[in-house]
């Protein structure tokens, strides 16, 4: 069976860091709390300028202002998505959110590192870039295990490059039940 | 035998193969991991949760725990968090942590009173200058941190990475984390620094030639006579903005002076020191001459949109920043002080010890890096007189962090920093704009008002003695 996620996408550009994703200020939520964990949902990409918050227009924002829920699915970013600081709290923040999927060029590897190791999202990334031929609203489909995202509101499909080496870990849910599978770690 | 780079050496050593390859996976035993306040709640939160509320660490000597980031605020979710690791710690007895025994954890004590001596607090201050200080670095070993500047520690010829909360949790319980051996960036520097240079500005220009994603997966190695002629805190400048780059990890060679630092200090007596074979191979080479260089600032909001002080000498600034891991050393201070002394600052001036040994430096060195003689002012006399607000150590606004931060930017204004980020929103609000800069042209800045090559200030080399040494 393959996996297939389905929703519409929120488009951000290059260098999408951290410090944007989640801002610092909000980083005494303890994210191992149930009760506060939520509110990184809530603040999820409350740095990012308006100005580049839900491209091409702008001024859109990816969680609606005091709610915990995005109703958006799909991340789009272009370069180095996730750079900055090792926070966990990144893609800890877009998953409570509700977003199942990043695709973007390529990423910052301890934000990718950080998706794959605590199973928080997917990140795939793009053979080519996505920021100028998906808009913010546009419906989305990516489909995994066949590495193809495609804009149902346009009908274009596009490749995404093979999870690679860390498929394994992607496929356990996280390096916990990974390492248990291989027997790393007892039961 | 193949030929390896330092990196190599280290992974292959810590993975009991004889050699290893960038792009191999391979599971590697950890020396020690760092956490503080803010991802040390969610990491042990993890590691409960995975292994059991009775578990216990691998090795509650290679656990060090260094509150930093939010201490000096009212914000009673902050002081909670401290409390949990103060529980952690009594529950795993884990040895060396670093409490800020000043802050009182009860509902409603509002902002702490900051230690009043900092030689009379267990408290450190920033991690990444407290790890080295209190001995836990040493040549060819592995930290893992919770923190994305963690690779500052490469300076003293160790492979040290940031982590998220899963990996420190797996981590605390295994002593094990699985790394991709990344290929290695050679930065080569000929000649000696010149007094108007810092490792701030070789850094800033290393960022702005390969940009904030050239390092990504991949470590960088600095190296040359001119990485010799640095100090071990300047060398610390470059590691820790190896993850500006995108960086896995940056290191430099291990000399004497590594040697001397880390005998003098280390909590264990032994370690095996690597250094680069002669033969390694490199993924990217590059080579600067220091007396060609300038004086560098990144402008907002990426750290490798570089430009010259001098081209940026019309920007006017609100403010300057002279604190955190990167651009809060005792020599950064005696570098700024030395611009500043006898002259008053024309913008507001926070001025943050990336230490509580550097603080307590501020108060016992003079401006030549050598305890003050009868008459003589200290570093952080100097530093007052000239105008300045010195604020207690921590990581205070170089992240932004709470709103009643210390030096926090609230308002959409310009600063210019000694820190190692300018994305937006970074050191508060998303619409301020943050340059980077050395010390020296963060301080001579300060006293004009708008960008300023430190030329117009340094013409002789700024000694800095015994300061930071041992």
């Amino acid at each position: 069976m393959s996996t297939v996620i389905t929703g519409k996408a929120f488009v951000m550009g290059d260098d999408i860091d951290t410090d944007q994703i989640i801002p610092a200020e909000y980083l005494s939520f303890n994210p191992s709390d149930e009760a506060e964990r939520k509110y990184f949902g809530m603040y999820a990409m409350a740095g990012v300028p308006p100005k580049q918050c839900g491209l091409p227009k702008g001024n859109m924002r990816f969680v609606p202002e005091g709610q915990f829920k995005s109703q958006y699915t799909i991340v789009i970013g272009g370069r180095n998505f996730g750079c900055g600081s090792s926070r966990e709290h990144a893609p800890l923040a877009i998953a409570e959110a509700g977003a199942k999927v990043v695709v973007a060029e390529f990423y910052a590897r301890i934000f990718f590192r950080n998706c794959v190791n605590g199973g928080y999202l997917l990140p795939c990334e793009s053979v080519q870039r996505l920021v100028e031929e998906i808009k913010t609203d546009d419906d989305c489909s990516v489909d995994i295990d066949n590495g193809l995202l495609t804009n149902n509101t346009t009908g274009k499909t596009y490749k995404l490059r093979p999870l690679g080496d860390v498929k394994p870990i992607v496929d356990a849910g996280g390096v916990f039940e990974y390492a248990r599978r291989s027997g790393m770690l007892k039961r | 035998m193949a030929k390896m780079t330092m990196t190599e050496k280290i992974l292959a050593a810590h993975s009991g193969r004889a050699s290893v390859t960038p792009g191999e996976n391979v599971w590697v035993n950890v020396n020690v991991l760092m956490t503080h306040d803010v991802c040390g709640p969610g990491t042990i939160g993890i590691f409960h949760e995975q292994f059991g509320k009775n578990a216990k660490v691998w090795d509650p000597d290679r656990v060090v725990i260094i509150p930093d980031h939010y201490i000096f605020t009212a914000d009673e979710k902050c002081h909670r968090n401290i409390q949990i690791l103060r529980d952690f710690v009594k529950e795993q007895g884990i040895k060396y942590y670093y409490d800020p025994d000043f802050v009182n954890t009860q509902a409603n004590s509002g902002m702490p009173s900051p230690y009043r001596d900092p030689t009379k607090t267990n408290y450190k201050g920033v991690c990444h200058k407290a790890l080295p200080e209190e001995g836990h670095i040493r040549p060819g070993e592995i930290l893992l941190g919770t923190d994305s500047h963690t690779c500052t520690a490469g300076a003293f010829g160790q492979f040290a990475t940031g982590v998220g909360n899963t990996d420190a949790a797996f981590a605390l319980g295994t002593g094990k984390t699985w790394l991709k051996v990344p290929p290695t960036m050679k930065f080569l520097f000929h000649g000696q620094i010149p007094p108007y240079l810092t490792a701030k500005d070789l850094i800033l220009a290393v960022i702005g030639e390969v940009s904030v994603s050239g390092a990504t997966y991949k470590s960088m190695y600095f190296t040359g006579e001119g990485i010799e002629s640095l100090t071990l805190e300047d060398r610390m400048t470059l590691t820790n903005m190896a993850i500006e780059a995108g960086g896995k990890n940056g290191v430099c060679d291990v000399d004497e002076k590594t040697l001397a630092y880390v005998r003098a200090r280390s909590t264990r007596p032994n370690w095996t020191v690597q250094n680069d074979d002669a033969g390694a191979s490199y993924c990217f080479e590059h080579t600067w001459d220091l007396g060609t260089m300038e004086p560098m600032v990144a402008k907002p909001h990426s750290p490798d949109n570089k430009d010259t002080a001098h081209n940026c000498r019309h920007v006017k600034v609100d403010r300057a920043y002279i604190g955190s891991c990167t651009g809060g050393k005792i020599t950064d201070m005696i570098f700024a002080a030395s611009i500043l002394k006898g002259n008053s600052v024309k913008v507001p001036t926070f001025v943050v010890p990336g230490s509580t040994e550097v603080h307590s430096d501020m108060k016992k060195l003079a401006l030549t890096g050598e305890p003050t003689k009868p008459g003589e002012k200290s570093i952080e006399q100097v530093l007052l007189d000239a105008g300045c607000q010195v604020g207690p150590s921590g990581c205070s606004a170089c992240l932004g962090g709470p709103a009643d931060t210390f030096g926090r930017l609230n308002e959409a204004i310009t600063c210019i920093s000694t820190t190692n980020r300018n994305f937006p929103g970074r050191m508060g609000h998303k619409e301020a704009g943050v340059y980077l800069a050395s010390p020296l042209t963060v301080a001579a800045s300060a006293l004009t008002g708008h960008v300023t090559d430190p030329r117009e200030y340094v013409s002789e080399p700024i000694m800095t003695g015994h300061a930071g040494l041992v």
